[in-house]
């Protein structure tokens, strides 16, 4: 299908040390869709997204990013279709002022002059960070640098949107302001996480990496109350924290919600 | 000499002198320094006019006499050494207050003294009416090579980042009780050292792959151009014109 | 240790301007062949490391503290060529930032503490590790060394600019003797902060200090529950190896044992020699006040110390450096020819 933003089949990984970090991924993203991607840690969820944008490369399996395959041919338009935000917004923004780190992107793809300022505006506009662009980075907060970490990619105007734990070290206030942009844009999301009611308060869907592979795909309310898929995974709620309650997932049995859960690969 | 490096010497303002295109203002304080520096020593008061030239200038970037002087003070260590040169110099020797003096070292001390006080004089007036985006921009535009330049950029933009890091080091070593007091301490700094070094490092590697993302394939989008005009060029070099008429007098009369 | 303007006259400045130049540019090559595309990144934040290390206390006595020049540091972590730029981009920042060091200076700073500090160090340390025994307390021996001896070498480099180009004709023999003791100092301390420095990283990382990178652990098979050793990918060539060890090292011992001879005969006769021994005194008395508060305190040890002694210490390490500066761009050279066939056999070599 090659409406799909992000179609990943049988990726298989091992790093040039023989540590293998991924056995045979296969998932499928529309356009459009808010999916989360849930793991707990070491389960290869950084490799599969550095195999998104073609940073990693040479396993087996294919990625396609609307149609196009991930590989040395298409590179720079992979790479600006699949916007990456990485998890500390430090090493995202490496420009000397938010303006020209937004613009590094565009910038790299060949545009320039009003054009490039325009996407610049548009990106920070819609982060809400417009009045921040002469700024150095480290003068703006955690929650503001992550938010202009946001626009850099956003400026690529890409296909898809990655984000590396966008909630990490964010209070609530900025946890909220970001969730608030994340469901403003019109972009397909995939967002890595183990932030569960992050995820289940933005991601309609998720999915499940544990050991390499996708383990479960389904709707995020009930993958998170199914107690045995979840505890199975090492993945935890945080204490009180209820999903039935937040969603209206209605109660299941846990044997009955593991059905209703694709197995991956 | 590493206490002079934490402050910023830029202060905030809206005069002539901060307006001007960076790298006229880099190209014309070289000249002005280059200038001074040819001088012979003798012509004592072309010095004093050097001086002049440079307090008009303060003036003019509304940059306050005290601010100047204070910064000065970097200087200390080599005002210290001028103060021994008369001592230590061979040659004639003449007697001032009881005690038998070099006459060349006394020369050697002024020229010291005059032209490296000037120096610092004229740098940090170009670095208190120049942000450092700015200065950046401004070597990119005098043909410094474009890995220097971004390499120059990137340590400016991590260089915070990383004294702050090194701050929180020194705050979670103290925190449990530990203090550096002596030698005996080192080993502990410098595992503190050895730390910062492997995170800027893996920070420089994670860098990377953020750059590589969003397109980057070894040369650095050229986001910013600085230009000036012909009045800005001249506006700016002004100052050494006015050195080097000097100097020339310096050297004729 | 930053020269301010005026000190050094403008021709000789031209001079290491341009010698300057040549040698970053150099560096930029090099630094991109081992780093391509990673080199602004990664050198950049190891300039940034620098910078922020210089700024770090190492507290020695009575409220005295010294801190890291950091050209040998730089250069056994990240290589010779990256360390070159990183020390240089440092002093340019410094210059126009915060005016320290002259801008007309500019060329004589970098080629004293980026480049002269960066290439000994590198070559002495290479050179050391290749005579020791392969392990980690010889890498830090070699740190040691390496750090030691660039502190005088970089003081000896600004004596032979100041002896073209100085401004002020101060007496030889008396600043001499206080210099290279003092400077001497300075490069203890630099040194024990190196070693620690570098010790400290090599524990966690070893992979990330440049010049060790040959003592990697090397792969091992797990074959019946047992750890083997993986057969090395090295071409055996031990004998090769251990001679051109042996050579080295009697390399590097006749040629100090002979420098410092010939120095300390040589620094009879006023002139030679001794005139770099004495004008290194210059250097190292501005470096002295920089560190320490009281501008006499090194006035006395140049009146105690021996002339002779302190020429022919100089001679050591100016003589020292030559061979090391010769025999670290031999190695370079070969190390270039050798790379592309196989690193591991470059190593032994």
């Amino acid at each position: 299908m090659s409406t799909a933003s992000l179609e990943v089949s049988g990726l298989a990984f091992a790093y040039p040390d023989g540590h293998q970090a991924l056995f045979g991924v296969d998932f499928t993203i529309a356009r459009g869709e808010r999916v989360a991607l849930l793991g707990p840690n070491g389960a290869g969820k950084t490799t599969l997204v550095l195999h998104l944008n073609g940073i990693l490369t040479g396993g087996a399996g294919t990625v396609t990013v609307a149609g196009l395959p991930v590989g040395k041919r298409h590179m720079a338009e992979i790479r600006r279709r699949v916007g990456i935000v990485f998890q500390d917004p430090d090493d995202q923004l490496f420009m000397p002022t938010v303006r020209e780190d937004v613009a590094f992107g565009p910038a790299a793809a060949g545009l320039k002059g009003p054009e490039l300022e325009r996407r610049v505006e548009e990106a920070l506009a819609r982060v809400g960070m417009a009045e921040f662009k002469d700024r150095p980075p480290h003068h703006l907060s955690f929650g503001q640098r992550r938010r202009v970490a946001v626009a850099t990619v956003l400026a690529m105007e890409p296909e898809i949107l990655v984000l590396d734990e966008p909630s990490s070290n964010l209070d609530p206030a900025s946890r909220r302001e970001l969730a608030d942009i994340l469901r403003s844009l019109d972009v397909t999301v995939l967002m890595v996480t183990h932030d569960l009611p992050y995820a289940l308060e933005l991601c309609p869907r998720s999915l499940i990496l544990s050991e390499g592979v996708i383990a479960a795909d389904g709707r995020t309310g009930e993958l998170l109350a199914d107690d045995d898929l979840m505890r199975a995974h090492r993945l935890e709620l945080p204490f009180g924290f209820d999903p039935r309650s937040v969603m209206g997932v209605p109660p299941r049995e846990p044997s009955e919600a593991g059905s209703s859960v694709g197995e991956g690969a | 000499m590493g206490a002079g490096h934490a402050h910023r010497l830029y202060r905030h303002g809206h005069s002539p002198v901060h307006g001007l295109p960076p790298h006229t203002k880099l190209a014309a304080t070289f000249a002005f320094v280059v200038v001074v520096v040819s001088t012979p020593r003798e012509a004592m008061w072309a010095f004093g006019l050097y001086a002049v030239l440079l307090a008009l200038v303060a003036y003019a970037a509304r940059v306050p006499a005290g601010f100047l002087l204070k910064r000065l003070l970097i200087e200390v260590p080599f005002v210290a050494f001028a103060v021994l040169m008369p001592f230590v110099a061979e040659g004639e020797r003449v007697e001032v207050l009881g005690m038998s003096l070099s006459v060349s070292g006394l020369w050697g001390a002024w020229n010291v003294l005059a032209k490296g006080t000037l120096g610092v004089a004229a740098s940090v007036l170009l670095a208190s009416t120049t942000e450092l985006r700015e200065l950046l921009l401004g070597l990119q535009r005098l043909k410094l090579p474009p890995l220097l330049v971004q390499i120059a950029s990137f340590m400016i933009r991590y260089g915070d980042v990383i004294a702050d890091e090194m701050r929180r080091m020194r705050i979670a070593r103290e925190s449990r009780g530990f203090e550096a007091k002596g030698v005996r301490h080192w080993g502990v700094l410098a595992k503190s050292a050895g730390a910062l070094f492997i995170r800027s490092y893996e920070r420089g590697e994670r860098v990377h792959l953020a750059m590589v993302s969003r397109g980057y394939a070894g040369s650095m989008p050229v986001i910013d151009e600085v230009t000036a005009s012909r009045a800005q060029w001249s506006y700016a070099f002004a100052l050494p014109v006015a050195a080097l008429v000097v100097c020339v007098l310096g050297w004729t009369l | 240790m930053h020269v301010p303007d005026g000190f050094i006259d403008a021709p000789t400045s031209v001079a290491t301007g341009v010698v300057a130049a040549a040698a970053v540019a150099v560096s930029l090559r090099g630094a991109r062949r081992e780093l391509d595309e990673r080199t602004a990144p990664l050198a950049g934040l190891v300039a940034a490391f620098i910078f922020a290390v210089q700024m770090l206390n190492f507290p020695v006595a009575a409220g005295t503290s010294g801190h890291l020049l950091g050209g040998a540091l730089a250069a056994i972590l990240v290589g010779p060529y990256t360390g070159v730029l990183c020390v240089s981009v440092v002093l340019l920042m410094q210059g126009i930032l915060f005016a320290d060091g002259g801008l007309t200076a500019l060329g004589v700073n970098i080629t004293n503490m980026a480049i002269v500090t960066t290439v000994v160090a590198y070559a002495v340390f290479r050179g050391l590790v290749k005579i020791l025994p392969r392990s980690r307390r010889s890498i830090t021996v070699a740190s040691f060394v390496a750090a030691l001896l660039s502190v005088p070498a970089a003081a000896l480099a600004f004596t032979l600019m100041y002896a073209v180009g100085g401004t002020t004709d101060v007496s030889i023999g008396k600043v001499a003797t206080a210099m290279v003791g003092v400077h001497i100092l300075i490069g203890i301390g630099e040194a024990a902060i190196t070693a620690l420095t570098v010790g400290a990283v090599v524990a966690v990382r070893p992979d990330l200090v440049y010049g060790a990178r040959d003592l990697r652990q090397r792969l091992q098979l797990r074959v019946g529950g047992e750890l083997v050793d993986a057969p090395a990918a090295e071409p055996a060539v031990p004998v090769a190896a251990r001679s051109s060890r042996k050579v080295w090292a009697v390399g590097l011992v006749t040629s100090l044992v002979l420098a410092g001879f010939v120095s300390f005969y040589a620094s009879a006769s006023p002139d030679g020699l001794e005139k770099v021994a004495a004008d290194q005194g210059i250097d190292k008395k501005t470096e002295d006040h920089a560190n320490a508060d009281s501008p006499l305190a090194d006035y006395g040890v140049k009146d105690i110390t021996d002339a002779r002694l302190s020429g022919g210490l100089a001679g050591v390490i100016g003589v020292g450096v030559t061979v090391v500066a010769g025999t670290g761009v031999f190695w370079a050279v070969r190390r270039r020819r050798t790379d592309d066939a196989s690193p591991t056999v470059v190593e032994n070599v």
